[in-house]
């Protein structure tokens, strides 16, 4: 963040209480709507990932700061996403050749 | 010698050099993550029907937790901004708060681990298992056997599976059991060797607590000895403050996604 006039974090401060409430709003959300039954566990696991990925869209965006950043920090996050993408796609690929029933328990 | 780009930004990057090597760090701590969440999926997947826990660990206690690890961002954040604002006073308060709340959250997150470890699964000569929490532990092992005694407070089950859904299962009353080491075919607690389940949970959990730990203290050097910097070179310490934020911040991140998947699904 280059901004660094003192006035203007007034403005800052107010935004980061209510992405503050928002995390703290979206903490009750998850934890409410896993006690629904949507009708499938996966829908369940859907949607309490999309609510995962929101709030840490709202911490990372605006806690820290990548909502404005340089495009040197947009490079490293670019080629970190597609190695963790790429790392999930393989998991999800292997489920096609997967020796069920192998894991102890 | 001076350290180059310590405040200003480098001309190439439009950065000071310790922003472009956190976000490094942070891109590797991401794939370290996301192995292990891989390594949790391929774990539930491939786990035979039935045969995945739910309802293992205390969802208010989570969620309290949680909560802790959000008020510290926020604490972290202001703490930054109030360095930015020219309010060290504020700054002080502020981190003090992160660290309290640091240690409130490896506070909750031990009690849970305590709870797993005196809690037993001990499957009986006559195919029963009791399940509960050690009371009192008087059992001795010798020459392959157990003996002396064991008073547990829980119920029996018929059935393992009863015991992997407890979302689904009916509440069975708890009781003090007397198990006699004559009884015991196989005794084990909920730490990391009970089943894959307890075993990704500890090491996704573990290894979060000691990015907390590690967090709070470098936070903690921030707050009281390393904050002699603000006297001598305040630009300085207010990215040492954004630097240190930056990686809680990706701390409290990766907890947003622990939180639902361990505790929740």
């Amino acid at each position: 963040m280059s901004d660094s006039h003192p006035e203007h974090f007034s403005h800052h401060v107010r935004r980061y209480l209510f992405v503050f409430y928002a995390l703290l709003f979206g903490t009750l959300i998850t934890v409410g709507a896993s006690y629904i039954p949507f009708g499938h566990r996966a829908m369940n696991i859907g949607v309490a990932l999309v609510i995962a990925t929101g709030k840490a869209f709202l911490v990372a965006g605006y806690f820290m700061h990548l909502i404005s950043e340089r495009k040197m920090i947009y490079g490293i996050l670019a080629f970190t996403a597609f190695f963790f993408v790429g790392l999930m796609a393989l998991t999800i690929w292997s489920f096609s050749n997967f020796p069920w029933h192998t894991t102890t328990h | 010698m001076d350290i180059p780009y310590t405040v200003q930004p480098r001309p190439d990057t439009g950065l000071y050099n310790a922003k472009v090597g956190i976000w490094l760090f942070l891109a590797s701590e991401v794939m370290l993550f996301g192995a292990l969440f891989s390594t949790y999926i391929l774990l539930r997947v491939g786990a035979p029907e039935g045969l995945w826990p739910h309802g293992w660990l205390n969802v208010p206690i989570g969620t309290c937790n949680t909560i802790v690890l959000i008020t510290s961002s926020i604490t972290t954040v202001m703490a930054w901004a109030s360095c930015k604002m020219n309010q060290f006073g504020r700054f002080k308060v502020f981190h003090a708060c992160t660290i309290l709340l640091a240690l409130t959250f490896v506070g909750i997150k031990s009690y849970e681990y305590r709870d797993k470890f005196m809690h037993y699964e001990v499957t009986l000569a006559d195919g029963r298992i009791a399940d509960g929490h050690m009371v009192e532990n008087k059992l001795t092992f010798a020459d392959n056997k157990w003996t002396g005694y064991a008073m547990i407070k829980g119920h029996y089950v018929e059935d393992r599976k009863e015991l992997y859904d407890l979302k689904a299962a009916k509440s069975h009353p708890h009781e003090e059991l007397r198990i006699e080491g004559s009884q015991i075919k196989k005794l084990d607690n909920y730490g990391p060797w009970h089943n894959t389940y307890t075993a990704i949970y500890f090491t996704l959990t573990g290894l979060h607590a000691l990015h907390v730990i590690g967090g709070a203290i470098v936070i903690g050097f921030l707050w009281g000895p390393g904050s002699k910097m603000w006297k001598t070179d305040p630009e300085r310490f207010t990215n040492r403050i954004e630097i240190s934020g930056l990686f809680w911040h990706f701390v409290d991140l990766v907890w947003i996604f622990l939180f639902p998947v361990l505790y929740l699904l």
